[in-house]
């Protein structure tokens, strides 16, 4: 199960272009041409890439736009806008709405604090979260498929338990348990101290939770590399486990991995979203997507740009981020059994 | 038969014990901090914890302390100290809209999920399918608790359509009921009815294809027979199999989201509220026994699959 179906065309691309039946190039040449091919694909890809770099300009918007902090308020100033002078929050509690200039270009939230600054900021809260619980659900993973489907027997076993034990708890019960317990206490890691407000605690349960989903599909696929002649070769050349996981079936599995990380990604904000809507994830005041849409949805009737505008960056990021995975996975791996619907249901119910 | 339903009966007691510990760990010995102190919540006088500490066994053993959660969440003892409410009777009192919300909105995705299933194989690549493909798409990308709230705001706020939100028992008045709850169905539907549609397309499609269907359509069997007969009913396997899974979550709390944003003052909403006010205990047993419920539904499916289908119960 290498990228094998290289001289396949996607089904349904033109038929005129036939590049892929050029010999000579390597699997990933193939794939990245394919994508290159996809503009559907690139466009939500770029818009992702946009939202990204605008959540890491967040400290200069803050600076030399706006003038605030995520976290500051100014509950009882006003604001000039075009000439007229108006209360950040009015004295019936109705924050302002979009004044399209820049300070509160987005308006303000409740507590007198800049939208479009904690917009940004909360971005790059949601995107570190989804990023760090990616790596780790993505390491984790492979490593448990890994060891599960190679040794097999009693290791397998024991694996497999696990992980169908995580699957049989609902994605967001178990993210609200371990959200729960861990924000309040806290977790010690080894070395790693962890306060229950850290940004690494919601990471850390998104990158717990979403293990099975990944791990089961590696080790199914390790079940059958380990039977391959290369194995066996290089088993007769003297290579113990270590050497044949690490340097001859990791390599084979790096299209699936390449598959599942845009997946994991979409999935990890949305379940970050999910946990900070409950009051599990991110903790306050600390801005996230979630959170804030957790602040606005209360004042809908009267301030509804509280909640749709993270609303709207979140399924812009997420969208854009799975449009582009879907078509990662058909420019690798046009037959890959990983189908974005069968994965991503569970987050976000 | 009766050896597969003792074998899946054996393995269902042990995930639910195992269940029982891992719940046990996540609430009580992973994280850092004094347990009695956690579950006090926050406006506890250090009598309180004292009193915790004793009743739940805190400075006993660990296995001990697991025997007296377990005793306590079994017997109905478990009390919200935050708002001195027994969990269970909270629960019980909260079950039935979280059963409306679950078999309501699993009827309504189940069939349209079906129906959109076969008009998008039977007219692949045409409107219907690219219009189900971005459906799919967009209901993937989406949290549920937006899509609510954009509802919501649209349909009970702006046009005044639907009510804003709670729930009115059946019971009390069926109309009034029916009238709150069909917007969380839909809403709760949206994404399943977009996965679904597209897990049982890409079935269907591959069904279509195989032999069987050759050989009946060979035997000069009309197309609409072939359709229902052969390929829709061993394409829908999966699909239902999917959907008990689902279903379950749904009655376990995992519709906590679509709960809280409708205000239904369910199962999940209960969870939902606990943990906005740091009240341990009712997550922790709304997480258990949501997990229980999953595990016993679909042990309960695979006897019934194995029922319906031999092979199942050959290769298990």
């Amino acid at each position: 199960m290498t990228a094998t179906a290289d001289s396949t065309v996607r089904a349904g691309a033109p038929a005129g272009r036939g590049a892929d039946t050029a010999a000579g190039l390597s699997p990933y040449r193939l794939g990245l041409r394919r994508l290159l091919r996809n503009k559907p694909a690139l466009a939500f890809g770029a818009l992702f890439l946009l939202i990204v770099v605008l959540c890491l300009c967040a400290p200069l918007y803050a600076k030399y736009v706006a003038h605030t902090g995520p976290n500051d308020n100014h509950v009882t100033e006003t604001v000039t806008v075009g000439g007229v002078k108006h209360d950040v929050v009015s004295p019936t509690g109705q924050p302002i709405g979009p004044t399209w200039q820049g300070q509160f270009l987005l308006g303000a939230d409740q507590n007198g604090r800049d939208i479009a600054v904690r917009l940004l900021y909360g971005g790059r809260n949601s995107l570190e979260v989804g990023f760090i619980a990616t790596l780790l659900t993505m390491v984790l993973a492979t490593i448990v498929g890994i060891v599960a489907g190679f040794f097999r027997g009693v290791v397998d076993g024991v694996l497999a338990r696990v992980l169908d034990l995580i699957w049989a708890y609902p994605v967001v019960l178990l993210g609200i348990a371990l959200g729960t317990s861990l924000a309040l206490g806290g977790i010690t890691i080894g070395p790693l101290d962890l306060q229950g407000n850290s940004l690494l605690v919601p990471a850390f349960i998104i990158g717990i939770v979403y293990i099975p989903y990944v791990a089961k599909p590696i080790r199914g696929q390790v079940l059958g590399l380990r039977e391959q002649e290369f194995v066996d070769a290089a088993r007769v050349g003297g290579a113990g486990p270590m050497r044949i996981m690490w340097s001859e079936i990791l390599p084979n599995l790096s299209s699936t991995i390449i598959v599942f990380v845009p997946l994991m990604i979409a999935n990890a904000i949305l379940l970050e979203a999910a946990l900070s809507y409950l009051g599990a994830g991110v903790q306050p005041p600390n801005p996230s997507w979630g959170t804030m849409i957790a602040d606005g949805i209360r004042l809908i009737p009267s301030a509804m740009h509280l909640t749709f505008v993270p609303g709207a960056m979140l399924v812009l990021a997420v969208l854009g981020v799975n449009v582009f995975g879907d078509g990662v996975r058909d420019a690798l791996d046009p037959r890959a059994k990983v189908r974005l619907e069968e994965h991503a249901e569970e987050a976000s119910r | 038969m009766t050896r597969f339903v003792v074998r899946r009966g054996i393995s269902m007691v042990l995930v639910l014990f195992a269940i029982s510990v891992l719940t046990f760990l996540i609430f009580q010995v992973i994280p850092n901090g004094d347990p009695a102190q956690r579950m006090a919540g926050r406006l506890s006088t250090p009598e309180t914890v004292a009193a915790i500490r004793k009743t739940w066994g805190f400075d006993d053993p660990i296995w001990q302390q697991y025997l007296t959660t377990m005793k306590k969440i079994f017997t109905g003892e478990v009390i919200s100290y935050t708002q001195q409410v027994n969990v269970l009777d909270q629960i019980k009192q909260d079950l039935p809209a979280t059963l409306s919300l679950a078999i309501g909105a699993g009827i309504i995705w189940f069939v349209l999920g079906v129906l959109f299933g076969v008009l998008s194989a039977l007219r692949a690549g045409h409107f219907t399918d690219r219009a189900l493909t971005v459906l799919a798409l967009v209901g993937v990308s989406t949290p549920v608790f937006l899509i609510g709230a954009v509802a919501l705001y649209f349909l009970a706020f702006k046009v005044q359509l639907f009510p804003n939100g709670g729930y009115v028992p059946l019971t009390q008045d069926p109309v009034q009921w029916l009238s709150h709850m069909i917007l969380p169905w839909l809403v709760l539907s949206v994404l399943f009815i977009g996965i679904y549609s597209r897990v049982l397309r890409s079935n269907l499609l591959d069904t279509m294809n195989e032999d069987y269907v050759r050989t009946a359509r060979a035997k000069g069997i009309s197309e609409r027979r072939v359709l229902v007969r052969h390929v829709l009913r061993n394409s829908l396997i999966p699909i239902v199999s999917l959907w008990s899974l689902d279903f379950a979550a749904v009655i376990g709390g995992g519709a906590i989201l679509t709960e809280s944003v409708f205000n239904l003052h369910g199962v999940g909403q209960y969870a939902a509220e606990s943990i906005q006010a740091l009240d341990v205990p009712p997550v922790m047993v709304v997480v258990m026994l949501g997990a229980f419920a999953v595990v016993i539904l679909s042990a309960i499916t695979d006897v019934v699959f194995a029922l319906l289908d031999p092979r199942i119960r050959l290769a298990g």
